[in-house]
């Protein structure tokens, strides 16, 4: 397989180009956080995104999806990351979308992925039980009741999770806090009366919540995978979040990129072009490289997702690393270069530098990821 | 099934028949590659038995017209005949200079003359080429370049110095950068020409550098003759005179494009995973990390990195398939390599320790740790330093503007 788009997925990459720069461009977002928008995202938009086959574009036609993979869910996610479209693509097409539709029931896909698709059902992902991603460690307890499990404990920064109709949650069913085996996800209602969810506004002004839950009462029909084993599912689950948390952070990298070397050419200090001076000359071209390096390394893993989802777990986490360090540092470079201004609120590269940020903690920075893969590797 | 299929089905039944065992350890080094040359000695039976399987193929330089001793394969023909190579880890039959910059240079810029009296002997390994480019000062500021050559009716007079030659020593031609105008602005009055090193007049000295070793030398050039023309023709200059900047500025990227193609952490460090290198020599705590935290994440992170760098050059190959031409982003490659290599060389030489520093009794190795750290060093100095392929990404691909 070629490491390139195909004539479809570049079709794809026009199209959300096309719409996004039109509908949703940077000053939405910002018309989203200061109004202090209780949903954060406009709900007009998601349902023309939904409408496009963007919410359920990782799903297959014969579930009302669009069927263009990971790669088209990375297509759309880097426009999104250049616009920075806040929308609850991430947590419902792409994490809810991968839950249902490669660990669900049949019952489970037919009752869930069509009002996916249609954009009607949000979703989220609880899993993160502290300030840092440490998805093995679960104390939220499942104890056995009746026929089914008792749910109690707390989850922290679910992302969508206060606007979500859905959760999913890994929940320890046996085993000890640390273990990987025991956890066992499950899929409830978001709205039922024992889950308190208090909304916790982030930095890049995208949604969050902190959820408790006490004694909610679940049956077999709501585990989604196999008791005990939903470890391997939330790997499955978390490595297509990467990878396309990856490609959103790529788009970032890439228009805050955009905006400084258009900076550089114009701006112009003790006569002269500042983008003429070598110091910053050398600089930018380090990071273009490092762009370029990281959107072979995002491509590779949303085509591995694609070709062979069971074998993309270390790709995944590789390509979330590399692509975690770039947006940092072209997002640091860019206010850096604009100067003064770039410090600025009414500037935007301010706000990818924060959109970027929070993306980096999400499942795992680039520290968490070389972690495992020197683990993985023996080292 | 289609064309390509099958390529890729005779491809790989060629390959099993025809590349010996012992040519399958995908370990190309300058120590156990076949070069070729007048003076050049197979270094064992397989080797030679696998360059003359290639050689009847025209894989030597597969994607060359068969009329110039090439098979005449496309981009995607090409591309499976590598893969296929890799699969079994089989080593190149043949590289040197010829094959990856005079050659694609000749292709683009030399008449059909040329070509017939070069590429032939390039692909069947007889002539073995090296660079004249540098001179004690012209480094970096290569355009800057005085080899003097002298238009005297029926041939060229040459006098002047290159240095960094690689391997003048045991090369028979050279590819060299001279001026021919000392009033035109540096970059027009520069040709390309081409000398055979039995010239009277050549000398080489070779060059010691901090690894002990090097294949660079100094090449002196004092009243060198070199025909104008072989018969009818004048062969001796690629291009026009002149204008041989163009030639070199064509080449320097398929230089850029070659030194950017080395898997640069394994080039530097050897085919074992260097983190796995490091357990061996460090060991590992009760939780199975290396015993040294700040090592361990410098190496993972470099690993991470030559991942994403090997994807890229695959991405870049890829895209120059479908027509989008990696133009001066080989710059970003060659930058990216030589930084990498180093950096690959330099993480070896630290889990190896104070151990990893002594020598032998007769200096520095050859092939040795040291050895290859120290020589490392030249890589983002070599073809381009690393700076300068800075300011080219700068004006090139990011157009940004000059002083």
């Amino acid at each position: 397989m070629s490491l390139i788009l195909t004539e479809e997925q570049e079709m794809l990459q026009d199209a959300a180009n096309g719409f996004l720069t039109e509908n949703a461009p940077v000053a939405a977002f910002r018309e989203v956080r200061d109004s202090k928008n209780p949903d954060g995202f406009c709900r007009d938009l998601w349902k023309e995104m939904a409408d496009m086959g963007w919410a359920g574009i990782i799903v297959d036609e014969e579930f009302g999806g669009s069927e263009f993979g990971y790669v088209g869910a990375g297509v759309l996610a880097e426009q999104m990351g250049r616009n920075l479209t806040a929308s609850p693509f991430f947590s419902t097409s792409v994490l809810g979308a991968t839950a249902v539709q490669r660990y669900g029931t049949a019952k489970q896909k037919e009752q869930h992925l069509g009002s996916i698709c249609d954009g009607s059902t949000l979703f989220a992902l609880a899993v993160d039980e502290g300030p840092r991603h440490r998805p093995e460690h679960v104390e939220f307890a499942a104890t056995p009741h009746g026929n089914g499990y008792k749910l109690s404990g707390a989850k922290t920064f679910v992302a969508d999770g206060h606007v979500a109709d859905k959760l999913i949650i890994a929940a320890r069913t046996s085993g000890e806090a640390n273990d990987p085996s025991g956890i066992t996800l499950f899929l409830v209602d978001a709205d039922a009366e024992e889950i308190d969810r208090a909304h916790t506004p982030m930095i890049d002004s995208r949604n969050a919540a902190n959820i408790k839950v006490d004694g909610l009462e679940v049956t077999g029909d709501d585990i989604l995978g196999e008791v005990d084993k939903g470890y391997e599912a939330l790997e499955g689950i978390l490595s297509a979040g990467r990878a396309v948390l990856g490609a959103e952070m790529s788009g970032s990298s890439q228009q805050a990129f955009a905006i400084t070397t258009d900076y550089l050419k114009e701006r112009e200090q003790f006569g002269q072009k500042i983008g003429s001076f070598q110091g910053l000359q050398h600089r930018a071209a380090h990071l273009a490289t490092e762009i370029e390096m990281t959107k072979s390394a995002v491509l590779k893993s949303l085509q591995l997702l694609d070709d062979d989802f069971e074998s993309a777990s270390a790709t995944c986490s590789m390509a979330k690393a590399k692509s975690g360090m770039t947006a940092q540092l072209s997002t640091q470079e860019a206010i850096q270069m604009h100067g003064g201004i770039g410090v600025t609120d009414e500037y935007d590269v301010g706000l990818y530098f924060k959109r970027v940020h929070v993306a980096q903690q999400m499942f795992g920075d680039a520290g968490f990821h070389a972690d495992r893969l020197a683990k993985r590797s023996g080292y | 099934m289609s064309d390509l299929e099958q390529f890729r089905a005779e491809t790989r039944a060629w390959l099993a028949e025809n590349c010996p065992e012992e040519m399958r350890d995908g370990d190309i080094t300058a120590e156990n590659q076949c070069w070729g040359g007048r003076q050049w000695e197979f270094q064992s039976d397989a080797q030679k038995r696998w360059f003359e399987a290639a050689l009847a193929m025209g894989y030597t330089v597969p994607t060359w017209p068969e009329e110039y001793g090439g098979a005449g394969l496309s981009a995607d023909e090409a591309k499976i005949l590598t893969e296929e190579r890799d699969r079994i880890n089989a080593r190149k039959p043949l590289s040197n200079f010829g094959i990856s910059m005079l050659g694609p240079a000749l292709l683009a810029f030399g008449t059909h003359e040329q070509k017939l009296m070069h590429l032939g002997a390039i692909a069947r390994g007889e002539i073995r080429w090296c660079q004249g480019y540098s001179e004690p000062g012209a480094g970096s500021d290569l355009a800057s370049l005085k080899t003097k050559c002298e238009d005297k009716g029926d041939h060229w007079l040459i006098n002047g110095q290159k240095i960094w030659t690689s391997n003048a020593d045991i090369s028979d031609w050279i590819f060299c950068l001279v001026r021919t105008d000392f009033d035109a602005p540096k970059h027009k009055g520069i040709t390309f020409i081409l000398m055979d090193m039995a010239s009277e007049g050549i000398s080489v000295k070779p060059i010691i550098l901090i690894s002990g070793h090097s294949p660079f030398c100094e090449t002196f050039f004092d009243d060198v003759k070199v025909p104008k023309a072989y018969g009818d023709d004048n062969l001796s200059v690629v291009g026009e005179v002149n204008r041989g900047w163009d030639v070199a500025k064509n080449l320097l990227v398929h230089e850029r494009g070659m030194l950017g193609t080395m898997s640069p952490l394994r080039g530097a460090t050897g085919p074992e995973n260097l983190g796995g290198y490091a357990a061996g020599e460090i060991g590992v705590d009760a939780t199975g990390r290396l015993d040294d935290p700040s090592l361990r994440q410098k190496i993972a992170q470099a690993e991470i990195d030559d991942w994403a760098y090997n994807l890229t050059v695959e991405r870049m190959n890829d895209e120059a398939n479908a027509g989008n031409g990696l133009g001066a982003k080989s710059s970003m490659l060659k930058y990216a390599a030589s930084e990498l290599t180093k950096k690959g060389s330099q993480l070896r030489m630290d889990i190896g320790g104070t151990g990893a520093a002594t020598i032998g009794p007769d200096g520095i190795e050859y092939g040795s740790l040291a050895n290859t750290w120290l020589y490392n060093r030249a890589y983002s100095i070599l073809g381009g330093t690393t700076e300068v392929q800075l300011n080219i990404i700068s004006k090139r691909v990011l157009e940004l503007p000059s002083a």
